[in-house]
């Protein structure tokens, strides 16, 4: 089993190491061909403009539309990486997104570096133990179509959520010693391969 | 409960802008140029470093009515520079809510002995350096990323690659060291025995470590990426090119692209020239000498 990191930009060693952890093997996929030998693909934290013109560039948007889209796939977005599954920024309505989740995202929902914090958050799907979560100029899920599931909220708004194959977190767990987000995706990971063969 | 401005809050917000490009532009419009172009960041500057060179005198803080502007315009990070030691410049870059600030040797020191405390302050902090005691330094005061200095505004990479080379070095040789030695490599170096420590243990810098100086290709910048920099600035080299748009968007690609000599090549093939660039042993102002 491998897992895909995209590689256009961002936080790629981080999710690597927390994998690495898990004893799970990882790949860092630049280009459509990369895409042939992972069984699942998490797309990063970073900055989604630059991400989203080099994926563009790299010709990725439609061999992902097809492993995530039709073949379902696994995949796991944090704060930037959530931002290009979605269907669109809600604040900034030019930029492109890729609508593998049927949710609207809002960029810089919470301010500018200044405002970005951590904090403790509960994920029910991962036990009675707070998640400790950190925000960093993180956007936020406003529309939540209705095959969309609600995995955690932090004040009443919307921050991590479920659709089919395609699992989505405002916050970056790979910047915290916890690995529990990791492991519930390879868990979906290693069940999409089994259907697979 | 929630809090701000944690270290975890300062190095994480850091370590999104690898495998990036943060571009040195002086105005909104720029700004916008190096967006599209795939900047992770941009810095706001009131001339870019090779024009300060150029124009002598006291180089200070950017104009805030412009930082405001570029602030404004872009959805990217801003950052900006305050000079060496001027603690009133960072607080207003930070009263105005500037996303990171560089305390930098390309502005004009304003204190000849001692750095900013950059822990006291909610906004991280990036320094430049020249060898791995300088960055242990400036971590040490609270910086939570680090850069070469290279000599700026020069578009000659030759000074950069010597600073991170000599990084490199340092932290290769103590990852072999034994404890008895750490004591005195603290002496000399006038960094701290735990930071010290903690490269030994970790085989890198504890923060997130950039490439600056003298970037004026896509090659260069492939370079520096060779050479294990998370990622790279460039200044004067894209807005001194003869197209800014397309030498920013090629130095972007290459980043990416590092380790992919055919597809560096490709990007490489239908360049506007790059900017002119300065010998070393010209220049009558060596910038990087700046920081103590």
């Amino acid at each position: 089993m491998i897992i895909g990191i995209l590689s256009m930009q961002g936080a790629i060693e981080e999710h690597e190491a927390a994998f690495r952890k898990l004893d799970l093997t990882t790949l860092r996929v630049k280009k459509p061909v990369d895409l042939q030998s992972v069984d699942g693909l998490v797309f990063p934290g970073g900055e989604s403009t630059t991400m989203i013109r080099l994926m563009a560039l790299s010709g990725l948007f439609e061999p992902l539309a097809e492993l995530i889209g039709r073949k379902k796939m696994p995949v796991y977005g944090t704060c930037a990486g959530m931002i290009l599954l979605s269907k669109g920024v809600t604040n900034y309505s030019e930029q492109r997104c890729l609508g593998l989740i049927d949710i609207w995202v809002e960029r810089n929902a919470f301010g500018r570096q200044i405002d970005s914090f951590e904090a403790p958050i509960m994920i029910d799907d991962l036990g009675k133990e707070a998640f400790p979560a950190v925000f960093i100029r993180a956007p936020l899920i406003r529309h939540i179509g209705p095959e969309v599931r609600l995995m955690a909220t932090y004040r009443q708004e919307a921050i991590m959520a479920r659709q089919d194959n395609v699992l989505v977190s405002a916050f970056h767990p790979e910047l915290t010693g916890d690995l529990r987000i990791h492991m519930y995706f390879s868990q979906m990971v290693s069940g999409w391969r089994h259907s697979q063969s | 409960m929630e809090s701000k401005s944690t270290w975890t809050v300062k190095t994480g917000f850091a370590d999104m802008f690898k495998n990036g490009v943060i571009m040195d532009v002086t105005d909104a419009q720029q700004a916008k140029i190096a967006q599209d172009a795939g900047a992770v960041a941009v810095m706001a500057l009131d001339m870019v470093p090779a024009d300060i060179r150029k124009a002598g005198g006291v180089a200070r803080m950017a104009s805030i009515k412009v930082i405001k502007e570029i602030m404004d315009v872009v959805s990217i990070p801003v950052m900006a520079k305050c000079r060496i030691g001027h603690i009133a410049e960072a607080r207003i870059l930070e009263s105005v809510g500037i996303d990171f600030i560089d305390e930098s040797e390309v502005l004009t020191p304003a204190d000849d002995r001692f750095h900013v405390n950059k822990h006291e302050f909610k906004v991280p902090f990036v320094c430049g350096c020249r060898n791995l005691g300088e960055a242990l330094r400036r971590i040490a005061e609270g910086a939570a990323m680090i850069r070469t200095k290279g000599e700026a505004g020069t578009g000659n990479v030759v000074e950069a690659v010597k600073h991170a080379r000599q990084v490199w070095e340092e932290v290769r040789k103590l990852k072999n060291m034994p404890e008895e030695e750490l004591v005195t490599v603290s002496k000399e170096t006038g960094a701290p025995l735990d930071l010290i420590r903690t490269v030994k243990e970790l085989g890198r810098l504890p923060v997130v470590n950039f490439a600056a100086g003298g970037v004026a290709t896509p090659a260069d910048a492939a370079l520096m990426m060779i050479l294990g920099m998370d990622g790279v600035f460039v200044g004067s080299g894209i807005f001194k090119s003869e197209n800014p748009a397309k030498m920013a968007s090629a130095i972007v690609q290459a980043v990416l692209h590092w380790n992919d000599f055919d597809m560096l090549a490709k990007i490489s093939e239908d360049l506007p020239p790059a900017m002119k660039g300065i010998e070393i042993s010209e220049l009558e102002v060596h910038l990087q000498e700046r920081g103590w």
